[in-house]
């Protein structure tokens, strides 16, 4: 089976390429990069590409699938769904499902679902720790050969630094990176969104910025003194993105993420969006995510962070709820918001502001993550499987969360008009996703 | 003669003008309570349904005896905190209650946003009861209606408002609707109960009592949770006290005609001392009076006209 792909604009952070070039895929793999017109098209399926920008397929790090467990919220299918609509090819699912994956079976049976689904590749992040409740370690090495690609306790940090020094050196053990939701839950407390002026204004209990710069700071700390490969999950912070930038620079072998949500909307927006939200606010439960909302600085330097380097990925960390968790009182509400179908529009807004170059990005949302993760993809070299984005940049799309594909709803970006969308996607060669012709 | 909204949700959005209608209104009412039959016909026909997930005696039976003296019938539900976490949502009880017909539905929540999120659901009027540590517009309603009558107005006024801010939805709503009037605030306590943003909203701020206290013409003493104490936002009642609580020998540092109020209940020997409570400057007694006559005025404005 040949399909070549031609007239599009190559963009491959991995070759540092950015140029005119077609791509002939054979056999689910990438054959040849050549020159427009080089490669033959007799007896060739052709995917004219004209206009388009193709990237190595997009993988999004850092996503909840929900399943086992809450099926009723979202499925290995419908997340895998909502993913190759939004440009991704491959997702990683954390582990905080019902039963947590904490053993090989968890993982099988993810894996099996995700085969079944056929869309976007799924790299399983196995626990830390028994059933995340930060006591015994998992069996990395199980985890690791039934195909977990990093573990982490996401969403139920580990406040132990010993345990995570421990995790830390036994994952260095099987080269299995550790992925870390870093929140003191201790000053945390019972916040629900960011501590500053806005929570107080609202009457709302706040999280200081401090309960994630700590544990960032531990972290690191740990990963200069085991050696082990760290990543940050879901950076919101100012002074996160400064502690990790000199973490770098003293060559800690730390890398991390940021979400959409984090580089667009501030701590206002759980007032909601209405003229008159500062007076008469919406208690909007879809900003309501963990880490929160933060200022309108922290913003800027997550902006800065991702310009320098400093931050390595975008990951969006989806995180389906049903009206169950979401139509309630805001004290009451489940943290985390849907993010798959609007990441890549969001994050084109740092393009098409001049913040980040068009390569710059398709390096945080694709060749970044594949290398952190250790798995394959984010570059279209000949010989690589052919997981591709077509990117349309112009397309003006206006967010409709009930035409997702997600099951569920929880977007604060409802009604916003994004420029930029994903077009087609493909995963080992075949075609998951495509709205060529609107 | 009536508030052009559906309902009252905070001090945020009133306008000065609309605070001055309802302690207008307000002071209109006050004489009604002095009758012999302390009744009149204006809300006849009309229900007025309190929902209360805390416990509450003193705004409940001010909100119940309000509607009352305006003929309203009045129906009181308390829903204990403990049975609505295994019961119906907020949103299912609210509904309930709609396809009841009422005409205004007075609720105290727990949940910051609780009465926004009824308001936007519901067709009746929702009257803020008190939301979370959000606000309690009333209770700043019939503070600004108490200092009014005791300085004949508003602006230009110093007022100290003292104690444990970060819980208070009475302190919030009392900065904004001072603020709004053209009062100066001082807010003061420790730093573990003194939330960011405070000028943001208008107040200034300080550690020290003395401080605030100082040239005041109003001095507003918070209650004092107890249980503070062992979430670590205090050392000891002695300390605080010390500190914080309001004695006799404070009052010499405000102006000479200042008041002293309290929204209750009571910590007499905490935030205030007893000779301080019932001396010749405590208002306490007269803001409880105030809260019934401000109750009045806003069923009337926001139902009265329908």
């Amino acid at each position: 089976m040949h399909l070549l792909i031609t007239g599009g604009l190559v963009v491959d952070p991995a070759q540092n390429l950015e140029a005119p070039r077609d791509l002939l895929i054979v056999d689910g793999r990438i054959a040849a990069v050549e020159l427009p017109g080089a490669i033959p098209s007799e007896g060739r399926e052709v995917l004219d590409a004209a206009g388009l920008v193709v990237v190595p397929g997009l993988i999004d790090m850092h996503v909840h699938l929900r399943e086992p467990g809450e099926e009723y919220k979202e499925t290995v299918e419908t997340g895998t769904r909502a993913a190759v609509r939004g440009g991704f090819t491959g997702v990683a699912s954390m582990p905080n499902t019902k039963p947590v994956n904490d053993t090989a079976a968890v993982t099988r049976f993810i894996l099996d679902q995700a085969r079944a689904a056929g869309l976007a590749r799924v790299h399983p992040v196995g626990a830390i720790s028994v059933g995340s409740r930060g006591e015994a370690l998992c069996e990395y090495a199980e985890l690791k050969a039934a195909g977990c690609a990093a573990v982490s306790d996401d969403g139920r940090p580990v406040m132990d630094a010993l345990l995570m020094r421990r995790a830390l050196e036994y994952a260095r053990t099987f080269e299995l990176l550790v992925i870390s939701h870093a929140e003191d839950l201790h000053l945390r407390a019972d916040g629900v969104m960011h501590e500053g002026p806005v929570s107080t204004r609202l009457g709302l209990r706040g999280i200081p910025a401090a309960a994630e710069e700590v544990m960032v700071f531990r972290d690191v700390t740990l990963a200069a003194l085991t050696g082990a490969r760290l990543h940050i999950a879901h950076v919101s912070t100012a002074g996160s993105v400064e502690i990790i930038r000199r973490a770098k620079a003293r060559g800690a072998p730390v890398t991390c993420e940021t979400a959409p949500h984090y580089f667009t909307l501030t701590d206002e927006a759980v007032c909601g969006q209405t003229p008159d939200a500062a007076l008469n606010p919406a208690y909007d439960t879809n900003a309501k995510v963990n880490p929160p909302l933060r200022t309108a600085a922290d913003v800027a330097a997550v902006q800065e962070g991702l310009r320098d380097g400093a931050i390595d990925a975008i990951a969006c960390d989806h995180a389906p709820h049903g009206l169950l968790e979401k139509d309630v009182e805001f004290a009451a509400a489940a943290m985390g918001l849907i993010g798959l179908e609007t990441s890549l529009g969001l994050s084109l807004k740092l393009v098409h502001e001049g913040i980040l170059t068009l390569g710059q990005l398709i390096a945080r949302m694709s060749t970044h993550p594949a290398r952190i993760l250790g798995v394959p993809g984010g570059a279209l070299t000949v010989g690589a499987p052919a997981d591709l984005t077509l990117i349309d940049l112009e397309r003006e799309w206006t967010v409709a969360v009930n035409a997702f594909a997600s099951r569920s709803r929880n977007c604060p970006f409802e009604g916003w008009q994004l420029t930029g969308k994903a077009v087609a996607a493909l995963v080992g060669g075949r075609l998951v996703h495509q709205e060529l012709d609107v | 003669m009536e508030l052009r909204r559906k309902d009252l949700l905070g001090m945020a959005d009133l306008t000065a003008q609309e605070i001055g209608l309802i302690l207008d209104t307000a002071a209109s009412l006050k004489e009604i309570s002095q009758r012999p039959i302390k009744k009149v016909p204006t809300l006849r026909g009309r229900t007025v349904v309190t929902l209360f997930y805390e416990p509450s005696t003193r705004t409940r039976m001010s909100f119940e005896i309000a509607a009352k003296r305006l003929s309203a019938d009045t129906v009181n539900l308390t829903v204990a905190a403990s049975s609505a976490v295994k019961g119906e949502t907020l949103a299912d009880t609210a509904a309930n209650l709609q396809a009841m017909q009422p005409d205004v539905l007075i609720i105290r929540h727990q949940a910051s946003g609780a009465p926004h999120y009824l308001a936007r659901r519901l067709r009746c009027g929702v009257v803020n009861a008190g939301d979370g540590l959000h606000e309690h517009p009333t209770q700043a309603l019939l503070d600004l209606l108490t200092i009014r009558e005791a300085k004949g107005r508003l602006d230009g006024l110093k007022v100290a408002i003292v104690g444990d801010i970060l819980h208070s939805r009475v302190a919030r709503s009392n900065i904004l609707g001072l603020t709004t009037m053209g009062s100066r605030v001082v807010v003061a306590g420790p730093a573990t109960m003194l939330p960011p943003g405070l000028t943001a909203l208008g107040a200034e701020v300080t550690h020290s009592l003395e401080e605030a206290v100082r040239d005041a013409d109003a001095i507003m003493m918070l209650r004092l949770q107890l249980e503070r104490m062992g979430q670590n936002f205090l050392s000891t009642l002695r300390e605080y006290s010390t500190h914080f609580g309001l004695a006799p020998r404070h009052l010499g540092l405000a102006r000479e005609d200042v008041i002293v109020m309290h929204p209750g209940p009571l910590n007499r020997g905490v935030e205030i001392s007893p000779e301080v409570a019932d001396g010749p400057y405590s208002v306490i007694l007269e803001q409880v009076t105030n809260g019934v006559a401000v109750r009045m005025a806003v069923l009337l404005l926001l139902i009265g006209e329908r």
